[in-house]
């Protein structure tokens, strides 16, 4: 069903393919800008269109998150597509990638359909499922990519864990690039990282903490990129967090190869002082790192080197995180405040705001090949509506995910999402 | 009239592999296995060019086919054939391949058949033995007498192989077919193409003088000679290949493929087949596959080489 024409006057457009901002006001039907541009006003519009003024507020394409966990199939208590649909157009988030690993993992064309019916059912959002690398997630057989791919996986990913044989990566990518499928990774050598629960270094000596070094992800990392030179697939590393991750990025892109990297919003902008006194909220994978790591991965993402920002929502229950740090599990909600975190960077003045929304609405996009996510004529209607100034404090109490352990827990934040556009369909206001 | 003995067709006292095989080697080959179609086709099918003289099957690997083939082809011929039961014999006990063949070389045979699960076995066998050798199978490496067999039945139905387009399908990675008939078919003017998931394909194929193909459709649109490989089973479960569902479904030709290639296109499989896999049950049994015809073309291309190597038996 497509919605009636809407008008968005009175805006402060942001194209994050140009960068460019200006004026005006974005015209939407059929589920598409029709136009777009200081010509857009009141006065202009018809009459029977809905306008909406924004009062100078931002317009912008909606949220692509890449990485996000939503329990359907298996783990429902945690999250299901209708909240993660829900919070996610709270948050400005007008696509989510869901990764694979539920119970069962993605790893079968019937859970693909089983789950983008239960997202056509459930969803204000597009939902598009990221399918499991190898089978059960094993790491040990290349799964169906082929015939996943045409049931609608848009990439395929070894959900939380690295695949520890590199034969299996090699093939895994060789096999994939006859589909010219997208493999994304998240690096992280499991025998280096052992039982840490933290970043290695003193802070974790202090605690008294086993501690996960910069290496580990480094060294899977590398191993990866040697493997994409000699096979030529396609390969998004999906949550880096180390400056030595972003070397190996940088070069590989030197070299022209078909690569691209994602950074966890967390790991962006918070750093390990923030665990505090054992907090386990802030017990993430990758976990937070030095300060000085932190700046490094917002200096990659204003030269470009870091390509897309993901909130990494992965909701964990009250009694996974009620326990001591070192037995928690790792993980924290995100989709309804990653804009409003991302926000902070702008407001500290470390990248601008066509930036920050490049990595999260036009390089993902491209990565994943979908006509969303820019400002143009043509282009589908998922468009957020914010004022960046305008401050909050995190309530967890009014989030709309089934867990509420948000890093940001009472942080004060500035930049509310005021409307969700989806196919021009408003699903927040 | 020269009484000076004029120098064999068939120079060479083993058959090891294609490779060093001349084109005009090669015909005469094809040619004199032409005859022995006919002798098959006989009632009388016995022949006395090897009589008197041993022929040893010796197959470290598991075989029906081509085992038997070689039999008989060697009992057309009138040699006494014996078939070494390697299962059963002290090769498990740990004997090492060149003490089996120095073994077996005491026993004076004329003609040792050897198929070895390891690519180069066959080489190394010949080099410690008196007769001659035929390789029918060794590791991924060559299969000589599947390749002639092959170009026999393409040659009798096509009536030529110069030209031809042959789209050769499947795990080229893992095959010995592949490799014979990649070096004789481009030796006799065919244009070779090779059709597989990357997985399968050998590394550095694109500098072996033939076109690769990724996806199937493209790979065999236009052929002339569309040839199936066998896919391993413990090759389709996750290592180079998903499943059996999605290689029968982008590789496995069915008849929604084959109608791509050229409409007089014939099929071709070294057998033996999973039906649904690699080749549907319709497109294996249907009226463009030559499956049966290469059997009956093992036998006489066998019967040939048995007969051009016998020249140079010593009292030949």
């Amino acid at each position: 069903m497509l919605h009636a024409p809407i008008a968005l006057v009175n805006a402060r457009l942001v194209d994050p393919v140009s960068g460019q901002e200006g004026r005006g006001g974005v015209l939407v039907s059929g589920g598409l800008i029709q136009d777009l541009g200081a010509g857009v006003t009141r006065d202009a519009v018809a009459s029977d269109i809905r306008i909406v003024d924004c009062g100078g507020d931002v317009v912008s394409p909606g949220l692509i998150d890449m990485r996000v966990f939503v329990g359907e199939p298996g783990a429902e208590h945690r999250e299901t597509i209708a909240s993660a649909s829900r919070a996610a157009a709270a948050g400005g988030v007008t696509t989510i990638c869901v990764t694979p690993d539920t119970s069962p993992a993605i790893d079968d064309p019937a859970i693909v359909d089983f789950l983008m019916r239960r997202a056509r059912d459930n969803a204000q959002v597009r939902v598009l499922p990221v399918a499991a690398l190898t089978k059960g997630l094993k790491g040990r057989e290349i799964s169906e990519i082929g015939l996943l791919g045409e049931a609608g996986a848009v990439a395929f990913s070894n959900g939380r864990h690295s695949v520890r044989n590199a034969q299996v990566m090699r093939r895994a990518m060789t096999y994939a690039r006859d589909f010219d499928a997208l493999i994304m990774h998240v690096a992280q050598d499991e025998d280096l990282a052992g039982s840490g629960v933290m970043n290695a270094g003193e802070l974790a000596s202090r605690l008294g903490l086993t501690g996960i070094p910069r290496e580990a992800e480094a060294i899977v990392l590398d191993r990866d990129m040697r493997l994409v030179a000699m096979t030529g697939g396609r390969y998004h590393a999906e949550l880096i967090s180390t400056s030595l991750s972003l070397d190996i990025m940088a070069r590989a892109k030197q070299q022209g190869m078909r690569v691209s990297c994602g950074v966890s919003i967390n790991n962006l902008t918070l750093n390990e002082n923030d665990i505090g006194d054992y907090r386990t909220f802030l017990k993430l994978m990758p976990p937070l790192r030095h300060e000085d790591e932190r700046l490094a991965l917002v200096e990659g993402l204003a030269s470009g080197v870091i390509d897309v920002i993901v909130s990494d929502h992965d909701g964990q229950d009250v009694e996974a995180k009620r326990v001591p740090f070192a037995e928690a599990e790792a993980g924290a909600v995100g989709l309804e405040t990653l804009l409003a975190a991302g926000l902070r960077l702008v407001h500290a003045d470390q990248v601008s705001l066509p930036i920050l929304l490049r990595a999260m609405t036009s390089r993902p996009a491209e990565i994943l090949g979908l006509p969303q996510g820019r400002l143009a004529i043509g282009a589908p209607a998922d468009l957020i509506r914010f004022d960046p100034d305008e401050p909050f404090v995190v309530d967890p109490a009014t989030l709309h995910t089934v867990c509420k352990n948000t890093p940001f827990d009472e942080a004060r934040l500035q930049g509310r999402v005021k409307m969700t556009l989806v196919a021009g369909a408003p699903v927040h206001e | 009239m020269s009484i000076a003995r004029q120098k064999p067709l068939f120079p060479h006292r083993h058959l090891l592999g294609i490779e060093g095989l001349s084109r005009p080697e090669i015909e005469h080959l094809l040619d004199m296995a032409e005859e022995a179609v006919e002798v098959s086709r006989q009632v009388e099918k016995k022949r006395s060019i090897l009589r008197g003289r041993t022929q040893i099957n010796l197959f470290f690997e598991a075989s029906t086919r081509t085992q038997a083939s070689f039999e008989l082809a060697g009992k057309r011929l009138g040699a006494d054939v014996m078939n070494m039961a390697v299962a059963n014999s002290s090769v498990k006990k740990g004997e090492t391949l060149i003490d089996t063949a120095v073994t077996l070389n005491a026993m004076r045979p004329d003609i040792i058949i050897v198929r070895h699960h390891c690519s180069g076995a066959v080489d190394l066998l010949a080099k410690k033995v008196g007769c001659s050798v035929v390789n029918a199978g060794d590791g991924s490496h060559e299969h000589p007498t599947q390749a002639l067999l092959d170009a026999l039945t393409i040659r009798r139905r096509k009536g030529r192989i110069e030209g031809l387009t042959v789209a050769i399908c499947g795990d080229v990675a893992h095959s010995r077919v592949a490799r014979s008939n990649l070096i004789l078919l481009s030796a006799l003017g065919a244009r070779v193409r090779v059709v597989a998931p990357s997985t399968l394909l050998p590394t550095g194929i694109e500098r072996m003088g033939v076109e690769v193909f990724r996806d199937m459709r493209a790979g065999i649109a236009g052929a002339d000679i569309v040839m199936m490989l066998r896919l391993q089973r413990e090759r389709m479960d996750g290592a180079y290949v998903p499943s059996l569902k999605e290689y029968a479904r982008f590789h496995g030709l069915d008849d929604e493929k084959l109608r791509l290639a050229a409409p007089d296109a014939l099929v071709m499989h070294p057998g033996p087949i999973n039906r649904g896999v690699e080749i549907s049950t319709s497109v294996a049994d249907g009226p463009q596959s030559l499956i049966n015809e290469q059997v009956e073309m093992g036998v006489a291309v066998r019967m040939a080489v048995l007969e051009a190597l016998a020249q140079h038996l010593p009292n030949a």
